[in-house]
């Protein structure tokens, strides 16, 4: 009975040991083919230049500059949302019925796929608004996708603004609006960025919300107004992989693409990870 | 409180119930973009409708063989994740010390960060050539080079929804096992486990939504056939990369328009109903262990 259950303990331990070691393996390799290929694609020319020869040469500059547009324009919207409903949220605390109203639609959209967002953004922003297929329409549509992100985040930095901060500002006389500017913001301010960087790295990535409000497949030029339709990385590599007649020499570039979109997303991922369980560790 | 201080609550307050407008505005959209399909056809020929011809003259718009689709891409990525992710966290919870957890917690993070498009991306150039040359497959592209990306998409996610509920229960339980003579194993298959089987749910339950709603993947990966799937090695056409794939050749305002908005309706009113049995599950969960510890 005892040798039993040590050998279905030793068992049980090695299960789990494959497990980890599968997950290991499995992520590892998409990063490994990912860059091991997508380093033969780059050159300076390749950052820099527009895409030449019907995306069989030249590079995808235009669709690294519309892919920072993209995510600086969701980033502008849904920050000062995100952070004053999570003020509002913390400071005010609500009564229960709008307390649990605001919770429930952050964590429903939240939930929501990211393609429901594309046809969100094209039936409001591109038809109602009439925005048409933009960078202003796929802003806003990624903006929404990432708030609940920025909410749960920016929430988290200002409750642990301990409360004696508060009523220490309070004491000397301080209105709430004050406090809040003048104190509790400050101190949060670094967790909200975290949540912010994190945000960067979602928005970055995500293909499907902005296939029918922002991108195009091809541009020979960089956008000049907000209301100008973009390239995207990630949407340029589908695009890549699906249309064309060069599929080898649009293989290689597209490696590229998706390389420039790892790095960027590991890369942003990876500091916000880094300042937020530095963060963590200090209230602790 | 001043006269200002009032003014800024109701701003803040306005502000806040963004997330609602913008939850409502999905809802509303979905519907009366739907609906002129759903009208048309029948809620139920729409939804159990076997054949998805949304360009032929006259038009059929069935998207059951788009619904079982994603059921069977679904659940055998499910196969995958389940197993692998639950049994990452417990090794992660039970078995990796200190530094091991300090490195793999933030990695199952990082990796969950990986943008869909570059699986689906990796999928289609290296997974779907492999399989078709290992199981003799007509095309690698199909359910089951989607089920299995989409399970290695979704370990994260489970794994670390997972931990978070493993690393919540009260250590006594743990110390009572023992106390009882369970080894490790024991304590932590008998006892922690079933003590944190909501939150394990929970995760599942997160992860099926996740998978679901997964467009890129699918999209580069499973092919595109819109038919019933007789076989797991069939190319299949999920609800969302039908969506994804016709919306730029659907006229706007058409009827194929409005039927792919109804996907994407019965698309979000599946993963709404998932997202709130989980945050049912692990409302009751919290209450259960509030009163335990």
């Amino acid at each position: 009975m005892k040798a039993n259950s040590e050998n279905s303990q030793k068992l049980g331990f090695l299960l789990l040991f494959v497990c980890i070691i599968i997950a290991l393996l499995a992520l590892g390799s998409i990063i490994y083919f990912i860059a091991s290929n997508g380093i033969k694609a780059f050159s300076w020319t390749f950052f820099t230049d527009i895409p030449r020869k019907s995306m069989t040469a030249g590079g995808v500059g235009p669709a690294i500059v519309g892919t920072l547009y993209l995510v600086l324009g969701s980033v502008l919207f849904s920050l000062p949302l995100g952070v004053i409903t999570a003020i509002y949220l913390c400071e005010y605390s609500p009564k229960n019925f709008t307390l649990n109203l605001i919770r429930m639609s952050i964590n429903n959209l939240a939930g929501v796929p990211s393609v429901v967002f594309g046809l969100f953004g094209l039936a409001v922003f591109v038809k109602l608004f009439g925005f048409h297929v933009s960078i202003l329409s796929g802003s806003l549509t990624l903006g929404i996708l990432i708030l609940p992100g920025i909410i749960s985040a920016s929430y988290e930095a200002i409750i642990a603004v301990p409360q004696s901060t508060r009523e220490a500002s309070y004491a000397l006389g301080a209105t709430q609006i004050q406090t809040i500017k003048k104190v509790v913001l400050p101190a949060a301010l670094p967790g909200i960025l975290t949540g912010m960087i994190l945000a960067v790295g979602r928005a970055a990535g995500e293909t499907a919300p902005i296939m029918f409000t922002a991108v195009t497949f091809y541009s020979r030029s960089y956008p000049s107004s907000v209301m100008n339709e973009v390239m995207a990385l990630p949407y340029h590599i589908y695009v890549l992989m699906t249309e064309g007649t060069h599929p080898e020499e649009q293989k290689l570039i597209a490696y590229g693409c998706a390389f420039i979109l790892l790095i960027l997303v590991l890369a942003v991922s990876s500091i916000a990870i880094y300042l937020r369980e530095k963060q963590r560790r200090k209230y602790v | 409180m001043g006269l200002s201080d009032k003014i800024y609550k109701y701003i803040f307050m306005t502000v806040a119930l963004s997330s609602f407008v913008f939850l409502i505005g999905i809802i509303i959209v979905l519907f009366s973009e739907g609906l002129p399909v759903l009208s048309s056809t029948g809620v139920m020929a729409f939804i159990f409708g076997k054949s998805w011809y949304p360009t032929s003259t006259p038009p059929e718009f069935g998207i059951f063989p788009l619904i079982s689709a994603s059921l069977v891409v679904t659940l055998g990525a499910m196969v995958v994740a389940v197993p692998v992710g639950i049994g990452s966290a417990l090794y992660i919870h039970e078995i990796a010390g200190v530094k091991q957890k300090m490195i793999l917690k933030p990695v199952v993070e990082l990796l969950g960060a990986i943008p869909s498009i570059i699986f689906g991306f990796f999928g289609m150039l290296i997974v779907a050539p492999f399989l078709q040359d290992l199981l003799h497959l007509s095309t690698g592209q199909c359910a089951f080079t989607g089920a299995l990306i989409l399970g290695i998409m979704a370990i994260p996610v489970l794994c670390s929804i997972s931990e978070d509920a493993l690393s919540v229960v009260p250590k006594s339980y743990r110390e009572a096992s023992y106390a009882l003579g369970a080894n490790r194993w024991q304590t932590l298959w008998k006892v922690i486990m079933p003590a944190a089987g909501s939150g394990v749910s929970t995760s599942i339950i997160l992860g099926i939504s996740r998978v679901m709603g997964e467009t890129m993947t699918v999209l580069l990966v499973t092919g595109g056939a819109a038919m019933i799937p007789k076989s797991i090695f069939d190319p299949v056409r999920p609800m969302t990369s039908t969506i994804a794939a016709e919306m730029g050749e659907a006229a706007v305002g058409g009827a194929h328009y409005h039927a792919l908005f109804a996907i994407g309706l019965v698309l979000f009113l599946i993963t709404l109903m998932m997202n709130m049995i989980a945050e049912y599950i692990s409302r009751k969960y919290r209450m259960k262990l509030g009163q335990d510890v």
